[in-house]
């Protein structure tokens, strides 16, 4: 469509700046409250009658659910057609808002706000939930709570399209809280056992935490901007009329939010625990909804991070340094998990860390893509594993699994897909979300590259180390579940059809979502299908915009094949590890017991340092510390260990080991027990805090009219 | 007009009421001082009332009349079914809320 063609939308001239602004429209742009309305309602409905429905509600909640979707779809293509309409011209989001009440001459509005972004968000969280509701008619059936799990996967849905939409920071923060509760509850839905009760109580409890940020965050925010609007804020912020030191801190706290909900070091230690929900849950919290709000709350309060803390032309900051610190720790650590759920639980933290990565170097719709890709892919692992679960009745990988790939061929393939996906191995989707990103970091000019809005070399390496322990990782986990030999009781086998076509539907996605955004040198298609979703989903910077004018970087040709070269090295090491060696040692084993030992003895010749350990994991803890403490013992043991399996080998054995003492040394101790010192903390407050809760009646009243004898003496010495 | 009596009234009967509510034991005889105390603030109502001749004073007595006549309700029902449970109205005695 040519610039203006057919454009009955009111053309609006920004101030100063001769680049116009023009209004989006559409019905379902101004009305996309139903969106989030018809899964709240169908959540009434499932409460309060679902035991009497047909199906126990869950035909309800889908029927809900794919309207939403529907609706989104519909929204979507008038937001293609507002920009296609546009031309060359910013396009206005669509703002519809009700006054919800006045208090002080400040008011408070409830609407939607309908952008690219908004628009994305929803169609993701409608094919997510859409697939894992159907999925979960047949994974939890049976179970005594069947309904109540349907009603309360709506509301989780209802309040995610609820925040995504949000107008105004209130109702961010509404649908900020309404998210956490939906994910206490689904989280601890077996909540008879201890274990899931506990995790459900983790979960909640750290999100409490970075909760308190949001609230100081968004209270600085207003107080700075004086509105509440989203809108509004981000044009303030971006034309940076605000100072910088009030958007600095807002910033700040704002960050403590999103680690705790979108699992950012140092405090992720939720994450792996609320495994514990039912699988659909998992995939549900992971992909769609819950820990990508607080990727999306940077994401749309973008100005106030890209001023606050100075991202362009910068060379490091907090928000780029938390996702490269958590993409390298949720990466380690997903090696030396043997349950299948939380490998991908600390991949998720890993992929989380890239987003925010992305969002801390200024590559805003590199961390959106991926974002975009990233959920269906997971999604897909995620109900993956449920369905090899619901096989094995295990998560064990090491005890349970092994060799399915003849049993559950739709899963397996299904499986693959997804992981070569979130490898990132072109052109699956994966390749082309994690590329912009590692060329969004503007740190690599040895790679021929341009563009990006600083130098951030050091993140960039911390990416690409991380391309490579992701392959690594997800080809040790297909190796344990899929190969070898079954090593699990009983026969599996494949999962029926409510849970094999939500996994085709979700790997088509994982194969094809990548070519939305395909990069602008890929001249092997014509240059109108590159950067389609940049196109629509990125704001166009004007004066008076609602978002910072932001560099873009231009992927290369060399910077593609040096990633993808580091992602074959990663999965070939983990490849030759598992599926060579360890096969070809026993088929049922999972680890390479004699290849240990015969090296054991080649590491006593030569290597001192290693001669007392006899056991795996003391070797792992003593290969780490002993061979960073002596580099010349290490450069022996190397010279002597010919032959490329040594290295492969070495290099494998160094990651497990330095996961696994990340994992019992700085996870298990220091987080959790600074968690746990909290808990104790207030533990003992509340000890003492008790002793006025007398229960006398009288001495309650008596401290009452005390207290409002001295508010009275009080107020009638100041007024 | 003679504002000061309403007001050491209102006081006394204030007083009184504070005293019963947090030194009687008879829970009845509680809620009866809190009724010393609505009226206490009934009377400093009408008194202002007047004083400014407007209605509202009187109004808003009436309001406090219609909501302590509901408070007492709930509250006289709390104290039966104590006294079926414990034979008992003594406030003392219901501490289970106790930390």
């Amino acid at each position: 469509m040519g610039p203006m063609s057919g454009g009955s939308a009111p053309v609006v001239f920004a101030a100063e700046v001769g680049k116009e602004v023009v209004s989006a429209s559409g019905w379902f742009l101004t009305n996309a409250w139903l969106i989030p309305a018809l899964p709240a309602a169908s959540f009434l409905i499932i409460l309060f009658f679902g035991k009497r429905l047909p199906g126990g509600g869950a035909p309800v909640g889908i029927a809900a659910v794919a309207s939403s979707l529907v609706l989104s779809l519909l929204a979507a293509g008038q937001w293609i057609g507002s920009v296609n309409r546009a031309g060359e011209a910013a396009v206005e989001p669509v703002v519809s808002s009700w006054t919800w009440w006045v208090s002080g001459g400040v008011s408070f509005t409830m609407g939607t706000l309908t952008d690219g972004l908004a628009v994305t968000l929803i169609f993701v969280v409608g094919v997510v939930s859409l697939l894992v509701h159907v999925y979960s008619t047949d994974y939890v059936s049976g179970d005594t709570r069947y309904t109540h799990f349907f009603a309360f996967l709506s509301l989780f849905t209802a309040s995610m399209l609820f925040f995504v939409l949000s107008e105004n920071t209130i109702q961010m923060i509404l649908g900020w809280e309404m998210v956490g509760v939906c994910s206490f509850v689904l989280i601890g839905h077996w909540w008879e056992e201890k274990a899931n009760s506990n995790a459900a109580l983790k979960a909640f409890l750290t999100n409490r935490v970075g909760d308190i940020g949001l609230l100081i965050g968004m209270s600085i925010l207003f107080f700075t901007a004086g509105t509440f609007s989203v809108v509004g804020i981000n044009t303030l912020a971006a034309s940076g009329s605000l100072a910088h030191g009030a958007l600095l801190a807002a910033a700040l706290c704002l960050l403590a939010a999103v680690m705790s909900k979108s699992g950012q070091f140092f405090l992720h230690t939720w994450l792996p625990d609320a495994m514990a929900g039912p699988t659909p849950v998992s995939a549900l919290i992971h992909a769609a909804t819950m820990v990508v709000a607080g990727v999306y709350m940077v994401a749309r309060l973008y100005p106030v991070f890209f001023e606050g803390l100075a991202i362009a032309g910068s060379s490091v900051n907090v928000l780029a340094l938390m996702g490269g610190i958590t993409t390298l720790v949720g990466a380690s650590l997903a090696f030396v998990q043997s349950d299948i759920k939380r490998v991908l639980a600390y991949s998720t933290i890993s992929q989380l860390g890239y987003m925010v990565l992305a969002l801390g170097v200024g590559a805003w719709t590199a961390a959106v893509f991926h974002l975009f890709t990233h959920a269906f892919f997971k999604a897909c692992l995620f109900l993956g594993s449920g369905s090899v679960s619901h096989a094995v009745h295990s998560f064990d990988m090491k005890k349970d699994m092994g060799g399915l790939r003849k049993h559950m061929p739709h899963t397996f393939r299904t499986f693959v897909i997804a992981s070569v996906a979130l490898a990132g191995l072109p052109p699956l989707a994966g390749f082309w979300s994690k590329d912009e990103i590692l060329a969004g970091t503007g740190g690599w000019g040895v790679f021929g590259g341009t563009g990006g809005n600083g130098a951030y070399t050091a993140v960039l390496f911390m990416g690409m180390l991380t391309a490579a322990l992701t392959a690594a990782y997800m080809t040790r986990c297909v190796y344990l579940t899929f190969y070898g030999s079954y090593r699990g009781h009983g026969h599996p086998h494949e999962s029926g059809r409510r849970i094999t076509i939500p996994l085709w539907i979700l790997a088509v996605f994982a194969v094809g979502a990548g070519w939305t955004n395909l990069p602008k040198g890929f001249q092997i298609v014509p240059k109108s299908w590159t950067e389609r979703f940049g196109h629509y989903v990125e704001p166009r910077a004007v004066e008076g915009g609602y978002f910072p004018v932001i560099e873009h970087a231009v992927p290369s040709w060399t910077l593609a094949a040096v990633s993808t070269l580091v992602v074959l090295v990663g999965a070939g090491a983990a490849f030759y590890y598992y599926f060579v060696k360890v096969k070809a040692s026993d088929r049922t084993s999972t680890e390479l017991p004699s290849g240990l030992t015969s090296r054991f003895r080649l590491a006593r010749l030569f290597h001192l340092l290693l001669r007392r350990k006899y056991y795996l994991d003391h070797l792992y803890t003593d290969v780490l510390a002993k061979g960073t403490a002596g580099p010349v013992a290490r450069g022996a043991y190397w010279i002597n260990q010919h032959g490329i399996d040594e290295v492969v080998n070495e290099a494998g054995r160094k990651a497990v080991a330095a996961g696994r003492v990340l994992y019992d040394k700085v996870d298990q101790k220091v987080i959790d027990g600074v968690v746990n010192a909290s808990g104790a903390a207030s533990h003992g407050a509340g000890e003492e805090i008790r002793r006025l809760q007398t229960g006398k009646v009288q001495q309650y009243a008596g401290v009452m009219f005390v207290a409002a004898a001295l508010i009275a003496v009080v107020l009638i010495l100041v007024l | 007009m003679w504002l000061n009596q309403f007001l050491v009234l209102s006081a006394v009967l204030f007083a009184i009421g504070v005293y019963g509510v947090l030194a009687r034991r008879n829970g009845v005889l509680v809620l009866m001082s809190i009724e010393l105390i609505l009226n206490a603030v009934n009377i400093n109502l009408v008194a202002f009332g007047s004083w400014i001749s407007s209605v509202s004073g009187e109004v808003f007595a009436l309001f406090v009349i219609t909501v302590a006549a509901a408070e007492v309700g709930v509250g006289l029902a709390i104290l039966l079914l104590l006294y079926r449970n414990r034979r008992s109205v003594d406030v003392h005695d219901v501490d289970m809320m106790k930390g």
